[in-house]
């Protein structure tokens, strides 16, 4: 612990190695310079208006939405993470809710910042609450994504309060501790929100019955993309706590989770990946048989307009579905790290390449007859406003790895060999 | 003329019949439009995706060589959708909704949160997002219609068959004592401003009305039948390629013609 101040030695957790102070404010440098960036660039939309992006009324979705859909869908982490551990009695995940906690909050406050700065009269997204169209999947989203974000924010509550400086304060360590034994409230209401939001997603495209490229046939209410979402969500979100847990083992050279925790992730990831891809497969199959040529659009048609061919359908159920879900199920390779790494970061990427279909080809397909395909190539104001999300997500991230306990088996896991790297995953029973 | 006599008036359908075979694309139609609604001529960066135009006018040719060679134009507008309308149900705060009185999809800008989900829905495009702050050249602002209101920066807006004249007209009706308005008081800007006649506004539930006669002509058709939007725009044509490519499902129809 040498090289650090006393004010910042006296805020981390004893028995946490964590750098020098100064080595810290050089890591924060580069982050807090995109931030301000990025800043400005969000600035500029904001005060000159959407004129800065290259949106326009053909492409009224870009690359904010594709990424915001991206991000609440990695985020989902934190929810299905929460579900495991306090509603499944996962116990085994306890070891990274705290982190899972805090890559929500990141994605959902990041993704609400961003969709203010995104719609063109920010100031009166509160007429979503005035004026709701019960019918609206977005009127569903705002109200969830709202509700959410908020309990995210208690859950993340206790992770702070826990800092050794404030919990000198008597009142913080009974809220803290309280606010603890009301987690599963919390959790089950997140879960709860989270599942609804997730699908209201997938609801804002598959209800778009002028563009049957999104539009798909469902069950009561709700289109089949509704269904697909949580379940892609849910079964990504695992994989990318584990990604990420092992990309801040890489950097910070600690050993933060037990190779069980990492194996759980991976099988539970795996379980629903492969439930996704069926669902997806049969949603496809469905979708271009019935519903897209019953709106007059046959679906082959769609992948006629390059580079949007089928390998984009391919790539999205087989490459980044079907391969990880394989890798995940099979548990001598979901117990060798590079494996497993390997198949968190295809599904993650794989629900990038879902969620950017639906929002990208979608709006670059045409509709009418005498209608011309469409390209698009986001401004370097949306490239950096989007940045700043980046930014933003690790400085708190940093800041919480830093200061709080993300990963409570750390101290264990580095009393003996501070500075080992990451082992190979020993055998545990499936 | 009380309001409850005014609420008593009967419903209707408004909806347009558009002669392909009369339209020549001067564009007066356009430029109507924009003067009659106060749309600010175009930013000097806007192009084609992000001016306002409520009505544009597509060209389409045969696709054949000289003398073969033919072309025709197509006005798209609102297309004022009766089924399903794709863009009132996604709203996510009630700033588009169809008027039970007269059919009309109205937009109401000062409710609009810019958020372009209803742009996305829209299959034909008839949408449109002031990207930038209304502006008009010097005294040019002096030319506003006073019936219309300017819309602000980031919010949505579209044709809504002159609303303002809607209003007049009615007001007009209510100051005779009718109940109903006569249906020459009540024409949008571009069925006016047509050099050729080609389009025909009116009820399309009054079979008197020569647009709801035209609609059921076997030569109309509208766009995007498959669609289930039952849009309240008709169009006309007595050229085969015409109606192929206009009347076409998708665009794979045509790709394949």
């Amino acid at each position: 612990m040498a090289s650090q101040s006393t004010f910042d030695r006296h805020l981390i957790i004893r028995g946490l190695e964590r750098c020098s102070t100064p080595r810290f404010l050089l890591w924060l440098l580069p982050w807090v310079l995109l931030l301000a960036f990025g800043l400005y660039g969000a600035g500029l939309c904001l005060v000159r208006g959407l004129n800065q992006t290259n949106m326009d009324n053909r492409f009224a979705f870009g690359l904010w939405i594709f990424l915001d859909l991206t991000v609440i869908a990695l985020g989902a982490g934190a929810f299905f993470t929460g579900f495991l551990l306090y509603i499944l009695k996962k116990k085994e995940l306890k070891a990274v809710i705290n982190s899972a906690v805090v890559i929500g909050l990141v994605c959902y406050s990041g993704a609400v910042a961003v969709l203010a700065v995104d719609v063109g009269q920010p100031l009166r997204a509160w007429f979503t609450f005035w004026h709701p169209n019960t019918h609206s999947m977005l009127a569903e989203v705002t109200f969830c994504i709202t509700c959410y974000l908020t309990v995210l924010v208690i859950e993340y509550l206790p992770v702070i309060l826990r800092n050794r400086k404030l919990r000198q304060i008597p009142s913080f360590l009974l809220f803290e501790h309280e606010l603890h034994k009301l987690m599963y409230v919390f959790a089950g209401v997140g879960t709860f929100l989270s599942f609804f939001h997730q699908g209201s997603l997938g609801g804002l495209y598959g209800v778009l019955h002028g563009r049957p490229f999104a539009y798909r046939a469902g069950f009561a209410l709700w289109p089949s993309t509704f269904f697909l979402f949580i379940l892609s969500a849910a079964a990504v979100g695992p994989s990318f706590i584990a990604l990420s847990t092992w990309v801040v083992s890489k950097i910070s050279r600690k050993r933060l989770a037990r190779p069980e925790v990492y194996d759980l992730l991976g099988k539970v990831s795996g379980r629903l990946l492969i439930l996704y891809v069926l669902a997806k497969t049969v949603d496809t199959v469905i979708w271009i048989n019935a519903t897209s040529p019953d709106r007059g659009f046959p679906a082959a048609m769609f992948y006629s307009w390059k580079p949007f061919g089928t390998w984009l359908l391919f790539a999205e159920i087989a490459l980044f579905g079907l391969l990880p879900a394989l890798i995940l199920l099979d548990g001598k390779r979901r117990r060798r790290m590079p494996w497993l790494i390997s198949a968190a970061a295809l599904a993650s990427a794989g629900i990038a390449l879902n969620r950017f279909v639906m929002t990208i080809q979608t709006l670059a397909l045409p509709t009418l007859p005498f209608d011309r395909f469409l390209t698009y190539f986001p401004s370097w104001q949306e490239t950096a406003t989007f940045l700043a999300v980046v930014a933003f997500g690790v400085l708190v991230y940093s800041f919480s790895f830093r200061y709080a306990v993300l990963f409570p088996q750390e101290k264990e896991l580095n009393v003996a060999q501070p500075s080992q790297p990451e082992p190979e995953l020993v055998a545990v029973g499936d | 003329m009380s309001t409850t006599t005014a609420k008593n008036a009967k419903n209707a359908r408004y909806g347009m019949v558009i002669d392909l075979d009369r339209c020549n694309g001067c564009g007066a139609c356009m430029v109507a439009c924009a003067v009659e609604n106060n749309v600010p001529p175009a930013q000097a960066k806007a192009t084609a995706r992000t001016g306002i135009t409520w009505m544009r006018v597509e060209n389409v040719a045969n696709g054949a060589s000289f003398p073969e060679h033919r072309t025709a134009f197509i006005p798209i507008m609102c297309q004022q959708c009766g089924e399903e309308t794709p863009c009132v149900s996604v709203c996510p705060q009630q700033a588009v909704e169809v008027d039970p009185k007269t059919g009309i999809v109205d937009q109401m800008p000062q409710r609009c949160l810019g958020c372009r989900y209803c742009m996305a829905a829209c299959p034909y495009h008839a949408r449109y997002f002031n990207w930038w702050d209304p502006e008009w050249p010097a005294g040019m602002e002096k030319a506003l219609n006073p019936e219309v209101a300017p819309r602000m920066r980031g919010v949505v807006e579209k044709c809504n068959f002159c609303h303002g004249r809607y209003h007049a007209a009615k007001a007009k009706a209510a100051a005779a004592g009718r109940r109903d308005i006569d249906p020459a008081d009540y024409q949008p800007a571009c069925v006016e401003a047509c050099p050729t006649r080609a389009i025909v506004f009116g009820d399309l539930d009054d079979r008197s009305s020569q647009a709801a006669q035209l609609a059921k002509s076997p030569d109309a058709f509208r766009l995007l039948p498959k669609l289930g939007t039952e849009p309240k725009i008709y169009y006309l044509t007595r050229r085969p390629w015409v109606r192929e490519i206009a009347s076409a499902s998708s665009p794979a129809e045509v790709r394949r013609g």
